[in-house]
């Protein structure tokens, strides 16, 4: 048996890994390209594009022969980039599932490419994902008890504090109204300083 | 004096919240599993002369489950330790062997399903009879989808179901003799009072 090969302790696509194999692609998808559409099929739809492109024949205009469509399920498809867009992937923790090729979120998007066939709704989906994976897969996660200091927790600091500045503000103006004015000595100082 | 003492406590307060968040480890994801049932599967197992292993076949039992692969690290570090649990004789370990066949198996790729498994099946083997078997037995999970059932995005994950089949305890990463000893035993004893 030869050795077998190791890279990664724990998660079988280290975050460094992530990160090059993206700027990678980017580099292979200039802007410009239906770079959105790209990811997915070239990962999900492989066998049924490769599949398609032995049936395509040659036009015979010496063009050589036409390329395949990206996709055979195209509604399918851009229901499953817009989807995965909102869905994490839990080895690249600050990537999609639609822009991550760690091989985790391949396996994920082609389960939920499955459940989408099977006709589930997109929060179906969801809920699928989140009993498994739980809230941290949704980027936007519900609004719900556990979520609200998350949801609101910023807006709450940012009342506190303009609470805070206008309580402060008060304080200080009824300090400068309350500081007595000069009682009788100080006014019979200040009139003989002013008149030498 | 109380004038500096309130901001100084909020600033320290701060301090103590974030130093908290550091400290925690952010690939560690909670799993919404933990008192759910544990989700049924049926897969062939390493012995190629059983049938498959469902996790209703432990129903009245106390057990653990344990994610692997040979090509993972973390799991041949936390090997001994399991070698060694097992031999308490406590709990049965039953292992997964998660998407054993990778990428840079090249000779396995063009491969049919049968022959998959029976590659997979020699590899482990060959790496449990090297490295020590803690496993009554091991599913194979080729694909990786039962894994998904399980929550499982970094090898390995081991859990802990109880006897109603019920997931109570998942630990991400290698199992530490720490872990083993202020959570999984205590746990295990508790459970198997019950």
């Amino acid at each position: 048996m030869a050795p077998v090969q190791i890279d990664a302790p724990r998660a079988p696509w280290p975050a460094w890994l992530c990160t090059a194999s993206l700027a990678m692609w980017l580099v292979g998808h200039p802007p410009g390209q239906a770079w959105a559409q790209a990811p997915l099929s070239a990962t999900t739809t492989a066998p049924v594009t490769s599949a398609a492109q032995s049936e395509v024949a040659a036009p015979g205009n010496g063009l050589g022969p036409q390329a395949a469509p990206l996709s055979e399920e195209p509604e399918l498809d851009a229901r499953l980039l817009l989807l995965s867009e909102e869905l994490r992937c839990l080895v690249c923790q600050n990537e999609s599932l639609a822009s991550s090729r760690a091989e985790l979120a391949d396996d994920l998007r082609r389960e939920v490419r499955d459940l989408l066939r099977q006709g589930k709704s997109d929060q179906a989906v969801k809920d699928f994902l989140v009993e498994r994976y739980g809230d941290f897969v949704l980027y936007r996660p519900e609004v719900k008890p556990l979520t609200w200091l998350l949801w609101f927790g910023p807006f709450a600091l940012l009342i506190g504090a303009l609470v805070g500045l206008w309580v402060y503000l008060r304080q200080r103006r009824q300090q400068v109204d309350t500081t007595p004015a000069l009682n009788d000595d100080e006014r019979a100082r200040v009139d003989q300083w002013l008149k030498d | 004096m109380k004038k500096f003492l309130i901001p100084l406590v909020l600033f320290f307060g701060l301090v103590v919240f974030l130093a908290m968040g550091l400290q925690r480890d952010p690939r560690e994801i909670p799993s919404p599993l933990i008192d759910k049932p544990a989700p049924a599967f049926s897969l062939p197992t390493l012995d190629p002369a059983a049938g498959n292993f469902s996790p209703a076949d432990m129903k009245g039992r106390v057990w653990l489950l344990n994610v692997w692969a040979t090509w993972c690290v973390a799991c041949r570090q936390e090997h001994p330790l399991l070698v060694a649990f097992a031999t308490r004789h406590e709990v049965p370990i039953v292992g997964m062997s998660y998407k054993e066949i990778q990428p840079q198996d090249a000779q396995a790729q063009t491969m049919d399903a049968p022959a998959k498994l029976q590659f997979a099946r020699e590899r482990s083997q060959v790496w449990l009879s090297r490295y020590g078997n803690p496993y009554v037995l091991s599913v194979m999970d080729m694909e990786g989808r039962v894994g998904i059932q399980y929550g499982v995005y970094g090898v390995p994950e081991t859990y802990v179901i109880d006897k109603q089949g019920v997931i109570r305890f998942k630990a991400v990463g290698e199992v530490t003799p720490d872990i083993l000893t202020s959570k999984v035993l205590p746990l295990i004893q508790k459970l198997n009072a019950s």
